[in-house]
This record gives structure tokens, sequence and C-alpha cells, in this order.
């Protein structure tokens, strides 16, 4: 049986901290209306992604009906349904990237991850991104890895970048 | 006191190259010289010459140091800083004349640029209000303040600025309508959705002068009698975000904004709403749907957002360039605006020159400059002696120049009458091995993606086109293909109700009006004439060249290749996945591609 949120959060300390940062970012906005994107926003860096428990929390707390959140999230790349690895691996198919060539970093990535766009890899150690355009496109092609971004990318040279991400 | 400035470019492009590291090394060794109370290190926002950076730029005397790496980084401090002789290896060396260039004003990719909107990046510290002051910063918005609303707009539609999103519609008629409008509260909003791949100039405006946003705002919330601003940037942009969010709370310890700005009693203040990946957000009632924290779907306009906008009040919406623009119109006057540029399309445009041109990045030209000037004195041509073949403008919206179109001013109206728009100012260089038949699939490609999906036409319809493509891409094309991707790109463009679907087919129609050749080489010869569809290609072994290596033959994935060492080799073309690898390894060129 599936227990109700309140429950679950008095069992699991780590997870109520998690509701009670969300609920203080909540609670310091000015205003509700129109609020809900940077909630979400907020909400997906806390829990590094949006499963249905927090879709209802929010929904909740700033009273609007769950389809409506639901609605919102799905429409939004950047918003993920499903547990992410621990890096996050992006890789540019803009214009710039991809006549220099992103196709093949692209088909590299996910032949050395095993994995297609929106996945992740079994041992949860890389998620796999497409992107369109990270305006840097003066070093095309682009790879995005965390929070870094490298440049002139080629299929030999992300395979052994990969390998400094644990 | 401080003798000497090293301006580091932290411009998205040279903070990908490596810059956080060489002004680490920079910081470092001033220090082990004990000159770090002589020598201040400046992060600035984009110098726009991506493909030189790391740049390091020294002050006062302007020495441009570029591809400057954590190993020679020390040698600007211990030889042009203690020493006082200039690093030449680290100069740029013009590779026609092969002369280094000792300043900026000693390249030819600055020289011949006119900077207005761009004039603060990569030359102020985008974190320090005082140096935008120091540079006139919120001079315009005071002498805004002292004018009646009605003489700034009349000074914007004197001065002919046009809409730098896309549209190049005339700004002061928007505010105009914006101030005329019934109902309050009204709003700003400053666009920072720059969605189109392959264009990231408001990116640097945001992150390398944000205040001069700030302060285009600040104006344009006087002159339609708003008190509240949204600047809504895309997630994909955290350093603008980041920076941005400083220059507001900066702005409001100085009085720039909040209540009563300057003691005029005129209250105005800006929130920040970020995007989360969708295309079509950079559309402008989608736009406002999304700062609602709705989904984006894009509505029918009239009404426009001059008249019901944001929470239905009316709202004024330009993108960041356009803001960029305002304060020195405001502080110079549309004179002065006027005098560079076309007729029409009078000012500056920033183009972000990418794809297969020598040197990439940003650049601001008059509006009317050819393409010529662009790609190849600024550019400095096709890299790897190929052949320029086109350019592409307007991103998924647009369509491409051509060669013949090299000498053609290029403004808003110029590209119109040749099928492509002028779009944010994404310019893509295309050279003689792009296939335009895989380059329009890529950008339809785009289009399907991103497609709200709230009209037929354009879900459905574009989904359409693109198999059409994919099949004629994979060898599948069939006879009249080129007629029903006009036709239905014709009913695309006529039914769909926002600007992304209505120009979604734009892409394929420009390259087959300039293209066809390609088009139908792949349709009935079924071949790639540039060599690029997969599907379309034969690889082949040229006898005399195979000096029976085993290289190809170890790579083949499908063991279509067999031969023995040392002699000949041959592919069995019924095996033969067109994968390319034999391609890649052989080191004789013995592998023919066609």
């Amino acid at each position: 049986m599936k227990m109700n949120l309140e429950d679950r959060l008095e069992e699991n300390p780590e997870l109520k901290k998690q509701f009670d940062a969300l609920e203080a970012y909540i609670g310091e906005l000015a205003t509700l209306e129109g609020s809900l994107i940077n909630v979400l926003h907020r909400a997906q860096e806390i829990f590094g992604y949006l499963p249905d428990e927090v879709l209802e929390f929010v929904s909740g707390r700033l009273n609007m009906p769950r389809s409506t959140v639901y609605g919102v999230v799905t429409f939004y790349h950047f918003f993920s349904r499903v547990p992410k690895g621990r890096h996050i691996v992006s890789v540019c198919l803009g214009t710039a990237c991809y006549v220099r060539g992103a196709n093949a970093v692209y088909e590299k990535v996910m032949k050395t991850l095993g994995i297609k766009a929106g996945e992740t890899t079994r041992d949860g150690r890389f998620s796999l991104d497409l992107v369109r355009c990270v305006g840097a496109c003066g070093l095309a092609p682009v790879v995005v890895i965390d929070k870094d971004t490298y440049g002139r990318s080629t299929p030999e040279k992300v395979a052994t970048l990969l390998n400094k991400y644990a | 006191m401080i003798r000497n400035q090293l301006l580091v470019c932290a411009g998205g492009a040279c903070i990908t190259s490596g810059e956080k590291s060489v002004k680490d090394v920079l910081v470092d060794e001033l220090k082990k010289n004990g000159i770090e109370d002589e020598v201040q290190v400046i992060e600035t926002g984009c110098m726009g010459a991506c493909d030189l950076g790391p740049i390091v730029v020294v002050y006062p005397e302007g020495t441009f140091y570029q591809k400057v790496t954590v190993k020679n980084a020390g040698l600007i401090v211990n030889e042009h800083l203690v020493k006082g002789r200039t690093v030449g290896e680290l100069l740029y060396t013009e590779p026609a004349s092969e002369k280094r260039a000792r300043t900026s004003g000693d390249i030819p990719f600055y020289t011949r640029q006119v900077k207005r909107v761009l004039r603060n990046c990569g030359a102020i510290d985008p974190l320090s209000i005082e140096e935008y002051i120091a540079r006139d910063g919120y001079f315009a918005l005071g002498k805004a303040l002292e004018m009646a609303p009605d003489e700034i707009i009349r000074i914007l539609l004197d001065s002919g600025l046009r809409g730098r999103g896309g549209a190049g519609f005339p700004t002061g008629l928007k505010w105009k309508a914006a101030r005329e409008a019934a109902g309050s509260p009204k709003y700003v909003v400053c666009n920072g959705d720059e969605g189109d791949p392959g264009a990231f100039m408001d990116r640097s405006v945001l992150e390398g002068d944000p205040h001069s946003i700030i302060e285009a705002m600040a104006i344009a919330g006087y002159a339609i009698g708003a008190e509240k601003g949204y600047v809504y940037v895309r997630a994909e942009y955290p350093l603008a975000i980041e920076r941005f969010e400083y220059a507001i709370g900066k702005a409001r310890e100085y009085g720039f904004l909040g209540r009563s700005i300057l003691g005029t009693g005129f209250n105005f203040d800006i929130e920040i709403r970020i995007g989360a990946g969708a295309f079509v957000c950079g559309e402008e009632t989608a736009l406002l749907r999304s700062i609602e924290g709705k989904r984006g779907t894009p509505s029918v306009k009239p009404p426009f957002p001059a008249q019901s906008g944001l929470w239905n009040k009316p709202t004024l919406i330009n993108n960041v360039e356009t803001y960029a623009n305002i304060p020195q119109i405001i502080t110079n006057g549309a004179e002065w605006f006027r005098s560079v540029g076309s007729t029409k399309s009078p000012g500056t445009k920033v183009f972000a020159l990418a794809g297969n041109v020598q040197n990439t990045g940003l650049v601001e030209v008059p509006m009317g400059t050819t393409l010529r000037e662009l790609v190849f004195e600024i550019g400095g041509g096709i890299p790897g002696g190929k052949k320029f073949k086109a350019a592409q403008t307007g991103g998924p919206s647009g369509g491409v120049i051509t060669a013949e179109y090299l000498d053609m001013p290029i403004d808003f109206d110029t590209v119109k009458e040749i099928g492509t728009i002028m779009g944010s100012g994404g310019l893509i260089v295309l050279d003689e091995d792009s296939c335009m038949v895989d380059v329009a699939k890529f950008y339809l490609g785009f289009t399907v993606d991103e497609s709200c999906g709230k009209c037929t036409p354009c879900r459905e319809g574009t989904r359409q086109m693109y198999h059409m493509m994919e099949r004629i891409c994979d060898g599948n094309g069939r006879d009249g293909d080129i007629e029903r991707l006009s036709k239905l790109a014709d009913v695309i463009k006529d039914t769909s109700l926002c600007g992304l679907g209505q120009s979604a087919p734009n892409p394929v129609l420009s390259t087959i009006r300039f293209y066809e050749d390609e088009y139908r080489a792949h349709i009935y010869e079924k071949k790639c004439p540039s060599h690029v569809c997969k599907h379309l290609l034969t690889y082949s072994i040229t006898p005399d060249k195979c000096v029976g290596c085993t290289a190809c033959a170890r790579q083949c994935p499908v063991h279509a290749i067999t031969g023995e060492v040392k002699k000949i080799h041959v592919i069995d073309q019924s095996k033969c996945t067109k994968c390319g690898s034999c391609y890649e390894s052989c080191r004789f060129g013995a592998i023919r591609k066609e």
C-alpha cells in the first residue's frame, strides 16, 4: 500500500529536508501569481527531478489543479520526470555545431555510454541530453558536462573526456 | 595606485577555452611579483573574437593577447608587466600579411566593426555599476526622466529603430501603442529567450553589459507608464542570469530601480523569469504565457501585447538587442542613430558568425553591410581553402543567402526579397561540402521538436515534410516530392497561428529555390552531390592507391572488406552499411566516396 506523504516524511528525514527547502522557497515568494515555473526550477534543483509527490505538493501549495502543473512540466524540455544520472552530458546540436560535425560527436557519446538522449546509464553515472545551442557557437561543436563547457570537440576527445567523470 | 589593467574576456566561448584558469595564473603571478596592488585584473563580457580566446588585453596600451593558455599566461606578467617587453608569441598574426597585430585596432576583425550595442561588452567589468556609469551609463535615464513620455517616443519614431528580434517592426510604434493603450497596470518585458540556434548576441549583452538593458527598460517604463518589468532569460544561459540578477541588485542600491528613481517620483522595478527550454517561447505571446507560469503556447494577434499582454494588461515587449540601442538613442539623438545603416533599416546589427568560417564570433556592423564584407573581410573567409556555398540566416525560420548575393547589402528588407529573414542575426556560413537538402532537413527536425502542438498544420504538417525530407535523404525520394513539399509548405505557412509555424517551411522553400538541382540529384539520381547523405554514398577502393595495409578491413564493423596483406582490397557493396569507418581509417586516400 502506498503511504501518504506525511508518513513517508516522518520515516525519511532526508526527504523531509528536501520538502522543507521547497516550502521555505515558496514561503519567501512575494506573490504566488505566475510563480509556477520558478517553483518547478527550484524543486528540480532540490530533488534532481520532478516525481509525482513533488507535483502533488506544488499543486497544493500554489492552489492549482495537478493537471495544470503536469501540463507545464511536460511542456518544457528542461523539466525531467525521471531521475537524472550523477553527470549530465549535453551534446549541442545547434546549427553551428551541426555543420561542424556535432552529429559524429553525438553518435560517439551514444555508443560510448550505450544510451540515447533522454536516458540514463544503468549505473546512474551519466544522463544524456541533446541541446539546441548553448551560445558558444564560436567553438563548435560544443559538449556540456554538468557545468563545464567543452569546445572544438571531436569524437575521440569526447570519449576521453567522459572518463574524467566518475 | 593602479598602473595597469588586465582585461580578461569572460564571454561564453573564452570560459570554454579555459579563461578561469588563465585568470588564476595571472592573479598568482602578480602576487609572486608583489605587484597585485598595482595591476588590476578585470573579467569582462564577450570581446567578440571567440575563435581567438582566451583573450587578455593589457591597458593602458591596449596590447591584445590571444589564445592565452595556463602555460604562457605568466609571460604577460613576467615579461610585459615586469620587464616592459611585449610578448610577441601571444600577439595575433594576420594570416594574409603575416603581420603581428599589437592592439585590436590592428586586427581587421575589429577595425571594420561599429560598436554601439556591444560598446561596453569586453570593455568594462559587467559586475561594476561604476564602470558603466563612467561610460555615460544611466545618463540617458536621467535625461529621459526630464522629458515628456511622448517626446521620448517621438525620438524613437524619428530614429527609425526596428525590432532586432527578427521581424523588424518599428520599435517607436510599439512604444506608442503601449503608451496609448487603456488599462492598468502596464508591463515592460525584455525577450531574452534567444532560442535561434547559432545566435548569441543577446547572451553577450546580458552577460557583458547588463545595466544597458536595465536602463533601457526603466526608460521604457517611464515612456509607457509602467512600474514593473520582466526579463525572460533562457535557462541555458546561467551566467547571464547570475550577472543580470547581480546588476539588478546594484541598480536598486544606486537608486536607478525602485521607488522614486532619481528623486522624480517615478517607480520601476525588474524581475527575472527563467525559461525552461521551449523554443516557441521566443514568440512574444508564448513568452508572456510562460512569464505567467503557464504552458508557452502562442495566441492569436490581434489583440497585440501592447493592448492585451501579460495578465491581459498592456505590455511592451522588445528584444535584448533592441533595448541595448535605446539609451544611446536617447543620449545622442535620432539623427546620430540614423548616421549609420540604410535608410529603411538605420543603425547597426550584431551578427553571430559561426559555421565554416575562419573567424567565428560576434560582430557589429552597420545595416546594409554586404555578406562579402562579413564573411571574407571580417570573417577571414572559409577555412581549409574551401569554397563559400551559402550563408544561412534566421535559423529555423529563415533561409539561405547564396554566393550570387554576396554583394547585396543586408538589411531587413533586402533579405526578405530573396526568401530569407534577418532573424536575430545568426549567420551560419556553409562551405562547398554542405548538403543543402541535409541542412533543410536539420532545421525541419528542429521545428518538429519545438512545435508547441497547438495548431495542426504546424504539428502534423512539419512532421510530414520531415518524413519526405528523410525519405529523400535516404534514397527513397519519389517523383513529385519537390512539388508536394512546396504545396504542403504553403499550407503550413498560411494556416499556422504563430511565427514558428508560419516560418517553419522557410528553410525548405529557400533551399528548393536556390538548390533545386541538389534536390533533383537526391530524388532522381539517388546521389548526394556534397557526399553528406549517408545512404546515397558508395565507398569503393581505388586499386592503384591501395597498398594492402588491411587497416580498412580491420575497421569495417560488418566485414564487408576483403583482401590479403599487401594485396588490393575490395568492398562488398551488398554488405556495406556506409558507415565511413574505412574512409577515415585509410592513410593512403585509397577509399573513394561518391
